[in-house]
Protein backbone atom coordinates (compact mmCIF):
# COMPACT_ATOMS: atom_id res chain seq x y z
CA UNK A 1 0.00 0.00 0.00
CA UNK A 2 1.36 3.39 -0.99
CA UNK A 3 1.90 6.42 1.23
CA UNK A 4 -1.25 8.11 0.02
CA UNK A 5 -3.04 4.98 1.18
CA UNK A 6 -1.82 5.56 4.71
CA UNK A 7 -2.72 9.24 4.51
CA UNK A 8 -6.20 8.25 3.49
CA UNK A 9 -6.44 5.77 6.35
CA UNK A 10 -5.47 8.47 8.83
CA UNK A 11 -7.81 11.03 7.32
CA UNK A 12 -10.67 8.53 7.38
CA UNK A 13 -10.05 7.64 10.99
CA UNK A 14 -9.67 11.16 12.25
CA UNK A 15 -12.28 12.91 10.18
CA UNK A 16 -14.18 11.57 7.19
CA UNK A 17 -15.11 8.19 8.69
CA UNK A 18 -14.81 9.18 12.35
CA UNK A 19 -16.29 6.30 14.32
CA UNK A 20 -18.11 8.59 16.73
CA UNK A 21 -19.27 11.43 14.49
CA UNK A 22 -19.88 9.70 11.16
CA UNK A 23 -20.29 5.96 11.78
CA UNK A 24 -22.02 6.67 15.12
CA UNK A 25 -20.53 3.52 16.61
CA UNK A 26 -19.66 3.07 20.25
CA UNK A 27 -22.36 5.44 21.41
CA UNK A 28 -22.80 3.73 24.77
CA UNK A 29 -19.42 4.76 26.21
CA UNK A 30 -19.46 7.94 24.14
CA UNK A 31 -22.64 9.17 25.76
CA UNK A 32 -22.15 7.70 29.20
CA UNK A 33 -18.66 8.69 30.30
CA UNK A 34 -18.08 12.01 28.60
CA UNK A 35 -19.24 14.11 31.51
CA UNK A 36 -15.72 15.43 32.01
CA UNK A 37 -12.80 15.94 29.65
CA UNK A 38 -10.53 13.60 31.61
CA UNK A 39 -13.07 10.77 31.69
CA UNK A 40 -13.53 11.08 27.94
CA UNK A 41 -9.78 11.12 27.34
CA UNK A 42 -9.20 8.13 29.63
CA UNK A 43 -11.80 5.96 27.99
CA UNK A 44 -10.70 7.12 24.54
CA UNK A 45 -7.12 6.04 25.16
CA UNK A 46 -8.22 2.69 26.58
CA UNK A 47 -10.40 2.13 23.50
CA UNK A 48 -7.54 3.11 21.19
CA UNK A 49 -5.20 0.63 22.89
CA UNK A 50 -7.72 -2.17 22.49
CA UNK A 51 -8.44 -1.18 18.91
CA UNK A 52 -4.79 -1.20 17.86
CA UNK A 53 -4.08 -4.55 19.50
CA UNK A 54 -7.24 -6.24 18.26
CA UNK A 55 -6.72 -4.93 14.72
CA UNK A 56 -3.16 -6.27 14.74
CA UNK A 57 -4.19 -9.69 16.03
CA UNK A 58 -7.17 -10.04 13.74
CA UNK A 59 -4.99 -9.10 10.78
CA UNK A 60 -2.40 -11.73 11.74
CA UNK A 61 -4.90 -14.53 12.14
CA UNK A 62 -7.10 -13.54 9.21
CA UNK A 63 -6.02 -16.49 7.09
CA UNK A 64 -6.44 -19.01 9.89
CA UNK A 65 -10.01 -18.21 10.86
CA UNK A 66 -12.84 -19.70 8.83
CA UNK A 67 -15.46 -17.12 7.82
CA UNK A 68 -18.23 -19.05 9.60
CA UNK A 69 -16.71 -18.53 13.04
CA UNK A 70 -14.98 -15.20 12.52
CA UNK A 71 -17.26 -13.08 14.70
CA UNK A 72 -16.94 -15.21 17.87
CA UNK A 73 -13.19 -15.33 17.32
CA UNK A 74 -13.02 -11.54 16.94
CA UNK A 75 -15.06 -11.09 20.11
CA UNK A 76 -12.76 -13.39 22.06
CA UNK A 77 -9.70 -11.52 20.79
CA UNK A 78 -11.23 -8.18 21.71
CA UNK A 79 -12.40 -9.43 25.11
CA UNK A 80 -8.89 -10.65 25.93
CA UNK A 81 -7.38 -7.27 25.17
CA UNK A 82 -10.10 -5.47 27.09
CA UNK A 83 -9.37 -7.64 30.10
CA UNK A 84 -5.67 -6.84 29.76
CA UNK A 85 -6.38 -3.11 29.53
CA UNK A 86 -8.77 -3.30 32.46
CA UNK A 87 -6.20 -5.05 34.65
CA UNK A 88 -3.51 -2.56 33.63
CA UNK A 89 -5.71 0.38 34.51
CA UNK A 90 -6.58 -1.29 37.78
CA UNK A 91 -2.84 -1.53 38.49
CA UNK A 92 -1.58 1.86 37.32
CA UNK A 93 -4.54 4.23 37.07
CA UNK A 94 -6.64 3.01 39.94
CA UNK A 95 -8.53 6.27 40.53
CA UNK A 96 -9.44 6.64 36.89
CA UNK A 97 -10.40 2.95 36.90
CA UNK A 98 -12.80 3.61 39.74
CA UNK A 99 -14.37 6.60 37.96
CA UNK A 100 -14.85 4.82 34.63
CA UNK A 101 -16.10 1.68 36.36
CA UNK A 102 -18.27 -0.61 34.26
CA UNK A 103 -17.46 1.25 31.04
CA UNK A 104 -14.00 -0.26 30.76
CA UNK A 105 -15.24 -3.88 30.49
CA UNK A 106 -17.99 -2.56 28.23
CA UNK A 107 -15.35 -1.63 25.64
CA UNK A 108 -15.90 -5.24 24.49
CA UNK A 109 -19.31 -4.29 23.19
CA UNK A 110 -18.06 -1.17 21.43
CA UNK A 111 -19.17 -1.63 17.82
CA UNK A 112 -16.34 0.54 16.57
CA UNK A 113 -13.82 -2.14 17.52
CA UNK A 114 -15.53 -5.18 16.05
CA UNK A 115 -16.54 -2.99 13.13
CA UNK A 116 -12.93 -2.24 12.27
CA UNK A 117 -11.93 -5.86 12.85
CA UNK A 118 -14.56 -7.08 10.42
CA UNK A 119 -14.43 -4.30 7.85
CA UNK A 120 -10.73 -3.64 7.71
CA UNK A 121 -8.33 -5.75 9.75
CA UNK A 122 -9.65 -9.11 8.55
CA UNK A 123 -8.94 -8.09 4.93
CA UNK A 124 -5.59 -6.28 5.23
CA UNK A 125 -1.99 -6.77 6.18
CA UNK A 126 -0.59 -6.07 9.62
CA UNK A 127 0.79 -2.55 9.12
CA UNK A 128 -2.27 -1.01 7.47
CA UNK A 129 -4.43 -2.68 10.12
CA UNK A 130 -2.41 -1.14 12.94
CA UNK A 131 -2.44 2.28 11.27
CA UNK A 132 -6.17 2.00 10.77
CA UNK A 133 -6.70 1.01 14.40
CA UNK A 134 -4.58 3.89 15.61
CA UNK A 135 -6.29 6.44 13.37
CA UNK A 136 -9.79 5.23 14.20
CA UNK A 137 -8.94 5.11 17.89
CA UNK A 138 -7.49 8.61 17.86
CA UNK A 139 -10.53 9.92 16.00
CA UNK A 140 -12.78 8.31 18.59
CA UNK A 141 -10.64 9.71 21.41
CA UNK A 142 -10.78 13.22 19.92
CA UNK A 143 -14.56 13.03 19.74
CA UNK A 144 -14.80 11.75 23.33
CA UNK A 145 -12.42 14.42 24.54
CA UNK A 146 -14.19 17.24 22.69
CA UNK A 147 -17.59 16.14 23.92
CA UNK A 148 -16.25 15.69 27.44
CA UNK A 149 -14.68 19.15 27.45
CA UNK A 150 -17.83 20.73 26.09
CA UNK A 151 -20.05 19.09 28.69
CA UNK A 152 -17.67 19.78 31.55
CA UNK A 153 -17.31 23.42 30.53
CA UNK A 154 -21.04 24.04 30.26
CA UNK A 155 -22.17 21.76 33.04
CA UNK A 156 -19.59 22.45 35.73
CA UNK A 157 -17.74 25.52 34.50
CA UNK A 158 -14.37 23.76 34.71
CA UNK A 159 -11.96 22.06 32.36
CA UNK A 160 -9.46 19.28 33.16
CA UNK A 161 -10.78 18.91 36.68
CA UNK A 162 -9.30 15.81 38.33
CA UNK A 163 -6.55 15.62 35.72
CA UNK A 164 -4.41 14.04 38.43
CA UNK A 165 -6.47 10.85 38.01
CA UNK A 166 -4.66 10.37 34.77
CA UNK A 167 -1.44 12.33 34.79
CA UNK A 168 -0.51 11.90 38.44
CA UNK A 169 -0.03 14.53 41.16
CA UNK A 170 1.78 16.82 38.69
CA UNK A 171 -1.57 17.61 37.09
CA UNK A 172 -3.50 18.40 40.24
CA UNK A 173 -3.56 22.13 39.45
CA UNK A 174 -4.35 21.84 35.76
CA UNK A 175 -8.01 22.52 36.34
CA UNK A 176 -9.28 25.66 34.63
CA UNK A 177 -12.33 27.24 36.16
CA UNK A 178 -14.67 29.78 34.64
CA UNK A 179 -14.94 31.40 38.03
CA UNK A 180 -17.13 30.75 41.02
CA UNK A 181 -19.87 33.03 39.66
CA UNK A 182 -20.57 30.63 36.85
CA UNK A 183 -23.37 28.32 37.84
CA UNK A 184 -23.09 25.32 35.58
CA UNK A 185 -25.95 24.25 33.43
CA UNK A 186 -26.66 20.93 35.07
CA UNK A 187 -28.33 19.37 32.04
CA UNK A 188 -25.02 19.30 30.16
CA UNK A 189 -23.54 16.66 32.47
CA UNK A 190 -26.77 14.67 32.65
CA UNK A 191 -27.59 12.12 29.91
CA UNK A 192 -29.70 14.51 27.77
CA UNK A 193 -26.68 16.80 27.58
CA UNK A 194 -24.69 13.99 25.96
CA UNK A 195 -27.25 13.56 23.20
CA UNK A 196 -27.58 17.31 22.64
CA UNK A 197 -23.80 17.76 22.66
CA UNK A 198 -23.19 14.90 20.23
CA UNK A 199 -25.92 16.20 17.92
CA UNK A 200 -24.37 19.66 17.91
CA UNK A 201 -20.91 18.24 17.25
CA UNK A 202 -22.19 16.23 14.27
CA UNK A 203 -23.95 19.33 13.00
CA UNK A 204 -20.73 21.32 13.32
CA UNK A 205 -18.80 18.64 11.43
CA UNK A 206 -21.38 18.64 8.64
CA UNK A 207 -21.22 22.43 8.42
CA UNK A 208 -17.43 22.32 8.15
CA UNK A 209 -17.65 19.59 5.50
CA UNK A 210 -20.16 21.54 3.45
CA UNK A 211 -18.04 24.69 3.58
CA UNK A 212 -14.88 22.91 2.44
CA UNK A 213 -14.24 23.11 -1.29
CA UNK A 214 -15.73 20.12 -3.07
CA UNK A 215 -13.21 17.63 -4.43
CA UNK A 216 -13.97 15.15 -7.12
CA UNK A 217 -15.10 11.87 -5.59
CA UNK A 218 -12.28 9.44 -4.93
CA UNK A 219 -12.57 5.91 -6.30
CA UNK A 220 -14.19 3.62 -3.77
CA UNK A 221 -11.63 1.44 -2.07
CA UNK A 222 -12.23 -1.58 0.09
CA UNK A 223 -11.01 0.28 3.15
CA UNK A 224 -13.92 2.66 2.95
CA UNK A 225 -16.47 -0.09 2.95
CA UNK A 226 -18.76 0.27 5.91
CA UNK A 227 -20.29 -2.70 7.61
CA UNK A 228 -23.38 -3.17 9.67
CA UNK A 229 -22.92 -4.93 12.95
CA UNK A 230 -25.82 -5.95 15.08
CA UNK A 231 -23.88 -5.99 18.30
CA UNK A 232 -25.04 -3.27 20.62
CA UNK B 1 -63.63 38.90 -17.32
CA UNK B 2 -62.82 37.39 -14.01
CA UNK B 3 -64.93 34.85 -12.18
CA UNK B 4 -64.49 34.82 -8.47
CA UNK B 5 -64.24 31.34 -7.09
CA UNK B 6 -67.03 30.95 -4.62
CA UNK B 7 -66.42 28.49 -1.87
CA UNK B 8 -69.13 26.53 -0.14
CA UNK B 9 -71.53 28.81 1.69
CA UNK B 10 -70.89 27.16 5.04
CA UNK B 11 -67.21 27.92 5.00
CA UNK B 12 -65.99 30.71 7.25
CA UNK B 13 -63.39 33.18 6.13
CA UNK B 14 -60.10 31.50 5.25
CA UNK B 15 -58.07 30.35 8.18
CA UNK B 16 -54.37 31.00 8.47
CA UNK B 17 -51.55 30.21 10.81
CA UNK B 18 -51.27 33.75 12.04
CA UNK B 19 -55.01 34.01 12.70
CA UNK B 20 -54.91 30.76 14.69
CA UNK B 21 -51.92 31.90 16.68
CA UNK B 22 -53.47 35.29 17.36
CA UNK B 23 -56.67 33.66 18.62
CA UNK B 24 -54.68 31.43 20.97
CA UNK B 25 -52.76 34.47 22.21
CA UNK B 26 -56.08 36.25 22.73
CA UNK B 27 -57.37 33.27 24.71
CA UNK B 28 -54.31 33.46 26.94
CA UNK B 29 -55.10 37.05 27.91
CA UNK B 30 -57.58 36.44 30.79
CA UNK B 31 -55.28 33.90 32.45
CA UNK B 32 -52.25 36.11 31.96
CA UNK B 33 -54.04 39.10 33.48
CA UNK B 34 -55.08 36.95 36.43
CA UNK B 35 -51.50 35.77 36.90
CA UNK B 36 -50.24 39.34 36.79
CA UNK B 37 -52.87 40.27 39.37
CA UNK B 38 -51.86 37.48 41.74
CA UNK B 39 -48.12 37.25 41.12
CA UNK B 40 -47.07 40.75 40.15
CA UNK B 41 -45.38 42.48 37.26
CA UNK B 42 -42.81 39.76 36.73
CA UNK B 43 -45.24 37.85 34.50
CA UNK B 44 -45.57 40.79 32.10
CA UNK B 45 -41.84 41.49 32.08
CA UNK B 46 -41.12 37.83 31.34
CA UNK B 47 -43.70 37.81 28.55
CA UNK B 48 -42.16 40.86 26.92
CA UNK B 49 -38.59 39.63 27.31
CA UNK B 50 -39.46 36.15 26.05
CA UNK B 51 -41.36 37.47 23.03
CA UNK B 52 -38.56 39.80 21.98
CA UNK B 53 -35.99 37.00 22.36
CA UNK B 54 -38.18 34.59 20.42
CA UNK B 55 -38.63 36.96 17.50
CA UNK B 56 -34.89 37.69 17.38
CA UNK B 57 -34.05 33.96 17.48
CA UNK B 58 -36.60 33.16 14.82
CA UNK B 59 -35.24 35.91 12.57
CA UNK B 60 -31.71 34.67 13.18
CA UNK B 61 -32.65 31.09 12.31
CA UNK B 62 -34.39 32.22 9.12
CA UNK B 63 -31.33 34.21 8.17
CA UNK B 64 -29.04 31.24 8.75
CA UNK B 65 -31.36 29.05 6.68
CA UNK B 66 -31.47 31.73 3.97
CA UNK B 67 -35.25 31.94 4.04
CA UNK B 68 -37.45 35.03 4.04
CA UNK B 69 -37.77 36.41 7.55
CA UNK B 70 -40.99 38.40 7.56
CA UNK B 71 -43.60 35.69 6.76
CA UNK B 72 -42.22 33.32 9.38
CA UNK B 73 -41.83 35.85 12.14
CA UNK B 74 -45.22 37.26 11.19
CA UNK B 75 -47.06 34.01 11.88
CA UNK B 76 -46.78 34.69 15.64
CA UNK B 77 -45.93 31.08 16.44
CA UNK B 78 -42.65 32.10 18.07
CA UNK B 79 -44.46 34.73 20.11
CA UNK B 80 -47.00 32.14 21.26
CA UNK B 81 -44.19 29.79 22.32
CA UNK B 82 -42.61 32.66 24.23
CA UNK B 83 -45.87 33.57 25.96
CA UNK B 84 -46.60 29.97 26.99
CA UNK B 85 -43.07 29.72 28.34
CA UNK B 86 -43.42 33.01 30.22
CA UNK B 87 -46.61 32.01 32.02
CA UNK B 88 -45.08 28.66 33.00
CA UNK B 89 -41.90 29.98 34.65
CA UNK B 90 -41.63 31.78 38.01
CA UNK B 91 -42.26 35.54 37.84
CA UNK B 92 -38.84 36.53 39.16
CA UNK B 93 -36.82 34.26 36.87
CA UNK B 94 -33.44 35.91 36.08
CA UNK B 95 -33.45 37.40 32.58
CA UNK B 96 -30.62 35.24 31.25
CA UNK B 97 -32.56 32.07 32.05
CA UNK B 98 -35.49 33.32 30.00
CA UNK B 99 -33.12 34.10 27.14
CA UNK B 100 -31.42 30.68 27.32
CA UNK B 101 -34.77 28.92 27.50
CA UNK B 102 -36.30 30.73 24.54
CA UNK B 103 -33.15 30.44 22.44
CA UNK B 104 -33.19 26.67 23.10
CA UNK B 105 -36.90 26.45 22.29
CA UNK B 106 -36.73 28.35 19.01
CA UNK B 107 -33.31 27.36 17.68
CA UNK B 108 -32.86 23.78 18.88
CA UNK B 109 -36.36 22.45 19.46
CA UNK B 110 -38.19 24.18 16.62
CA UNK B 111 -35.96 25.48 13.82
CA UNK B 112 -33.40 22.69 13.77
CA UNK B 113 -36.17 20.25 12.84
CA UNK B 114 -37.37 22.54 10.06
CA UNK B 115 -39.52 25.13 11.80
CA UNK B 116 -43.21 25.32 12.57
CA UNK B 117 -45.01 22.08 11.76
CA UNK B 118 -41.94 19.85 11.90
CA UNK B 119 -40.95 19.98 15.55
CA UNK B 120 -41.68 16.68 17.33
CA UNK B 121 -41.66 18.34 20.75
CA UNK B 122 -43.51 21.28 22.19
CA UNK B 123 -40.85 24.04 22.22
CA UNK B 124 -42.15 25.90 25.28
CA UNK B 125 -42.26 22.75 27.39
CA UNK B 126 -38.87 21.51 26.20
CA UNK B 127 -37.38 24.85 27.25
CA UNK B 128 -39.17 24.65 30.59
CA UNK B 129 -37.77 21.17 31.23
CA UNK B 130 -34.27 22.22 30.15
CA UNK B 131 -34.29 25.01 32.71
CA UNK B 132 -36.00 22.98 35.42
CA UNK B 133 -33.39 20.24 35.15
CA UNK B 134 -30.49 22.68 34.92
CA UNK B 135 -31.53 25.34 37.44
CA UNK B 136 -33.97 23.73 39.89
CA UNK B 137 -33.61 26.45 42.52
CA UNK B 138 -34.43 29.40 40.29
CA UNK B 139 -37.18 27.49 38.52
CA UNK B 140 -39.02 26.67 41.74
CA UNK B 141 -38.78 30.08 43.44
CA UNK B 142 -42.39 31.11 43.02
CA UNK B 143 -43.91 34.17 44.62
CA UNK B 144 -46.84 33.74 46.99
CA UNK B 145 -50.19 34.86 45.54
CA UNK B 146 -51.18 38.47 46.12
CA UNK B 147 -53.38 37.91 49.22
CA UNK B 148 -50.60 36.06 51.04
CA UNK B 149 -47.74 38.24 49.83
CA UNK B 150 -46.28 40.34 52.63
CA UNK B 151 -43.73 42.06 50.42
CA UNK B 152 -45.43 43.08 47.17
CA UNK B 153 -42.85 44.44 44.74
CA UNK B 154 -43.37 47.49 42.57
CA UNK B 155 -42.82 47.33 38.82
CA UNK B 156 -39.36 48.88 39.14
CA UNK B 157 -38.33 46.53 41.95
CA UNK B 158 -39.49 43.53 39.96
CA UNK B 159 -37.53 44.63 36.92
CA UNK B 160 -34.46 45.18 39.11
CA UNK B 161 -34.70 41.68 40.53
CA UNK B 162 -35.12 40.11 37.09
CA UNK B 163 -32.37 42.03 35.34
CA UNK B 164 -29.74 42.46 38.06
CA UNK B 165 -30.64 39.83 40.65
CA UNK B 166 -30.46 42.49 43.38
CA UNK B 167 -33.29 42.17 45.89
CA UNK B 168 -34.89 45.29 47.39
CA UNK B 169 -33.26 46.33 50.68
CA UNK B 170 -33.80 44.08 53.66
CA UNK B 171 -35.39 41.21 51.78
CA UNK B 172 -34.02 37.73 51.22
CA UNK B 173 -35.12 35.15 48.67
CA UNK B 174 -36.55 33.06 51.48
CA UNK B 175 -38.75 35.90 52.66
CA UNK B 176 -39.86 36.74 49.16
CA UNK B 177 -40.61 33.37 47.66
CA UNK B 178 -42.89 30.56 48.67
CA UNK B 179 -43.38 26.98 47.55
CA UNK B 180 -46.27 26.54 45.14
CA UNK B 181 -49.33 24.80 46.61
CA UNK B 182 -48.57 21.70 44.57
CA UNK B 183 -44.97 21.64 45.72
CA UNK B 184 -45.86 22.18 49.36
CA UNK B 185 -48.53 19.44 49.24
CA UNK B 186 -46.13 16.79 47.98
CA UNK B 187 -43.16 17.92 50.07
CA UNK B 188 -45.28 17.61 53.19
CA UNK B 189 -46.78 14.31 52.09
CA UNK B 190 -43.21 13.06 51.78
CA UNK B 191 -42.71 14.08 55.41
CA UNK B 192 -45.63 11.72 56.21
CA UNK B 193 -48.10 14.46 57.03
CA UNK B 194 -51.77 13.83 56.39
CA UNK B 195 -53.71 15.60 53.65
CA UNK B 196 -56.23 17.10 56.10
CA UNK B 197 -53.37 18.43 58.21
CA UNK B 198 -51.66 20.02 55.21
CA UNK B 199 -54.89 21.63 54.03
CA UNK B 200 -55.17 23.68 57.24
CA UNK B 201 -52.52 26.08 55.92
CA UNK B 202 -53.77 29.46 54.58
CA UNK B 203 -52.22 28.49 51.25
CA UNK B 204 -55.37 26.66 50.26
CA UNK B 205 -58.55 28.00 48.74
CA UNK B 206 -61.77 26.32 47.72
CA UNK B 207 -60.48 23.73 45.24
CA UNK B 208 -56.73 24.18 44.99
CA UNK B 209 -54.10 26.67 46.01
CA UNK B 210 -55.37 30.17 46.79
CA UNK B 211 -54.87 32.43 43.81
CA UNK B 212 -53.79 29.49 41.67
CA UNK B 213 -57.32 28.10 41.40
CA UNK B 214 -58.55 31.39 39.95
CA UNK B 215 -55.71 31.57 37.48
CA UNK B 216 -56.82 28.10 36.44
CA UNK B 217 -60.40 29.28 36.03
CA UNK B 218 -59.40 32.13 33.74
CA UNK B 219 -57.31 29.80 31.62
CA UNK B 220 -60.34 27.51 31.49
CA UNK B 221 -62.35 30.41 30.10
CA UNK B 222 -59.71 31.00 27.43
CA UNK B 223 -59.66 27.30 26.63
CA UNK B 224 -63.44 27.13 26.21
CA UNK B 225 -63.19 30.13 23.87
CA UNK B 226 -60.67 28.18 21.77
CA UNK B 227 -62.99 25.17 21.60
CA UNK B 228 -65.90 27.47 20.66
CA UNK B 229 -63.79 29.00 17.89
CA UNK B 230 -62.77 25.48 16.78
CA UNK B 231 -59.09 26.27 17.13
CA UNK B 232 -58.73 23.18 19.29
CA UNK B 233 -61.05 20.20 19.57
CA UNK B 234 -62.45 19.09 22.91
CA UNK B 235 -60.83 15.64 22.78
CA UNK B 236 -57.44 16.30 24.33
CA UNK B 237 -58.44 18.63 27.18
CA UNK B 238 -61.47 16.57 28.17
CA UNK B 239 -59.71 13.22 28.09
CA UNK B 240 -56.68 14.61 29.89
CA UNK B 241 -58.67 16.24 32.70
CA UNK B 242 -61.03 13.27 32.97
CA UNK B 243 -58.27 10.69 33.23
CA UNK B 244 -56.38 12.80 35.78
CA UNK B 245 -59.56 13.28 37.79
CA UNK B 246 -60.57 9.62 37.66
CA UNK B 247 -57.24 8.20 38.69
CA UNK B 248 -56.74 10.84 41.39
CA UNK B 249 -60.24 10.14 42.78
CA UNK B 250 -59.55 6.42 42.76
CA UNK B 251 -56.42 6.82 44.85
CA UNK B 252 -58.13 9.40 47.05
CA UNK B 253 -60.87 6.93 47.94
CA UNK B 254 -58.31 4.23 48.64
CA UNK B 255 -56.52 6.40 51.16
CA UNK B 256 -57.95 9.83 51.81
CA UNK B 257 -55.03 11.01 53.90
CA UNK B 258 -52.23 10.00 51.56
CA UNK B 259 -53.65 11.14 48.22
CA UNK B 260 -55.20 14.59 47.76
CA UNK B 261 -58.71 14.81 46.26
CA UNK B 262 -59.18 14.82 42.50
CA UNK B 263 -60.02 18.51 42.03
CA UNK B 264 -56.75 19.36 43.76
CA UNK B 265 -54.85 17.95 40.79
CA UNK B 266 -56.97 19.87 38.32
CA UNK B 267 -56.72 23.23 40.05
CA UNK B 268 -53.07 23.30 41.10
CA UNK B 269 -49.94 23.67 39.06
CA UNK B 270 -50.35 24.14 35.36
CA UNK B 271 -53.03 21.52 34.73
CA UNK B 272 -55.63 23.76 33.08
CA UNK B 273 -53.06 25.72 31.12
CA UNK B 274 -51.52 22.43 30.05
CA UNK B 275 -54.79 20.80 29.08
CA UNK B 276 -56.08 23.61 26.87
CA UNK B 277 -52.99 25.40 25.61
CA UNK B 278 -50.03 23.04 25.73
CA UNK B 279 -51.23 19.47 25.20
CA UNK B 280 -53.35 20.69 22.29
CA UNK B 281 -50.38 22.03 20.32
CA UNK B 282 -51.43 21.05 16.78
CA UNK B 283 -47.88 20.23 15.72
CA UNK B 284 -46.69 17.89 18.43
CA UNK B 285 -50.01 16.32 19.51
CA UNK B 286 -51.95 13.47 17.91
CA UNK B 287 -54.06 14.32 14.91
CA UNK B 288 -56.67 11.57 14.76
CA UNK B 289 -59.69 12.03 17.02
CA UNK B 290 -59.38 8.60 18.63
CA UNK B 291 -55.66 9.15 19.01
CA UNK B 292 -56.30 12.49 20.71
CA UNK B 293 -58.45 10.77 23.32
CA UNK B 294 -55.68 8.24 24.02
CA UNK B 295 -53.06 10.99 23.99
CA UNK B 296 -54.93 13.18 26.46
CA UNK B 297 -55.76 10.27 28.75
CA UNK B 298 -52.12 9.17 28.84
CA UNK B 299 -51.01 12.71 29.67
CA UNK B 300 -53.48 12.80 32.55
CA UNK B 301 -52.22 9.46 33.81
CA UNK B 302 -48.56 10.50 33.52
CA UNK B 303 -49.27 13.79 35.31
CA UNK B 304 -50.72 11.89 38.26
CA UNK B 305 -47.88 9.36 38.32
CA UNK B 306 -45.09 11.94 38.07
CA UNK B 307 -46.66 14.28 40.60
CA UNK B 308 -47.35 11.54 43.12
CA UNK B 309 -44.20 9.48 42.87
CA UNK B 310 -41.75 11.69 40.96
CA UNK B 311 -39.20 14.12 42.26
CA UNK B 312 -40.06 17.26 40.32
CA UNK B 313 -42.69 19.77 41.43
CA UNK B 314 -44.93 19.81 38.39
CA UNK B 315 -45.47 17.13 35.82
CA UNK B 316 -47.28 18.79 32.92
CA UNK B 317 -44.13 19.51 30.95
CA UNK B 318 -42.67 16.02 31.42
CA UNK B 319 -45.96 14.30 30.65
CA UNK B 320 -46.50 16.36 27.49
CA UNK B 321 -42.96 15.72 26.24
CA UNK B 322 -43.26 11.97 26.89
CA UNK B 323 -46.52 11.80 24.98
CA UNK B 324 -45.12 13.99 22.18
CA UNK B 325 -42.70 11.14 21.66
CA UNK B 326 -45.55 8.63 21.54
CA UNK B 327 -47.82 10.73 19.32
CA UNK B 328 -46.69 9.35 15.92
CA UNK B 329 -47.19 5.77 17.19
CA UNK B 330 -50.62 6.59 18.59
CA UNK B 331 -51.57 8.21 15.30
CA UNK B 332 -50.37 5.14 13.41
CA UNK B 333 -52.65 2.80 15.35
CA UNK B 334 -55.70 5.07 15.32
CA UNK B 335 -55.97 5.91 11.63
CA UNK B 336 -59.65 6.09 10.80
CA UNK B 337 -60.82 3.55 8.24
CA UNK B 338 -61.14 5.10 4.81
CA UNK B 339 -64.70 5.23 3.50
CA UNK B 340 -65.52 2.19 1.38
CA UNK B 341 -62.45 0.33 2.54
CA UNK B 342 -63.26 -3.17 3.72
CA UNK B 343 -60.82 -3.15 6.58
CA UNK B 344 -59.15 -6.05 8.28
CA UNK B 345 -62.21 -7.13 10.25
CA UNK B 346 -63.49 -9.54 7.57
CA UNK B 347 -60.19 -11.26 6.98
Amino acid sequence: MSDTGYAKLIKDGLWSNNQALVALLGLCPLLAVTNTAINGLGLGIATTAVLVMSNATVSLIRNLVRPEVRLPVFVIVIASFVTAVELSMNAWFFDLYKVLGIFIPLIVTNCAIIGRAEAFASKNHLVPAVVDGLAMGLGFTCALFALGSLRELIGLGTLFAQADLMFGPIASDWAISLGSDFRGMLIAILPPGAFLGLGLMIALKNIIDSRLPKKKPAPISSSNEEMETNTA
Amino acid sequence: MQFTTITSPHSDRPNSVSRTMLLVILALVPGAIAMTWYFGWGILINMLLASVTAVICEALAMRLRKRPIIPVVGDFSAVLTALLFAVAVPPLLPWWLTVIGIAFAILLVKQIYGGLGYNPFNPAMAAYVLLLVSYPVQMTSWLPPEMLNEHPLTFLQTATVIFTGALPGGLTWDALTMATPLDSMFTQLDQSKMVSEILMSPLWGDFGGRGWEWVGNWYLLGGLFLIYKRIISWHIPVSMLASLLVIAMLFHFLDQEAYPFGMFHVFTGGTILGAFFIATDPVSACTTKKGQLVYGACIGLMVFVIRTWGGYPDAIAFAVLLLNMAAPTIDYYTQPRAFGHQGARRD
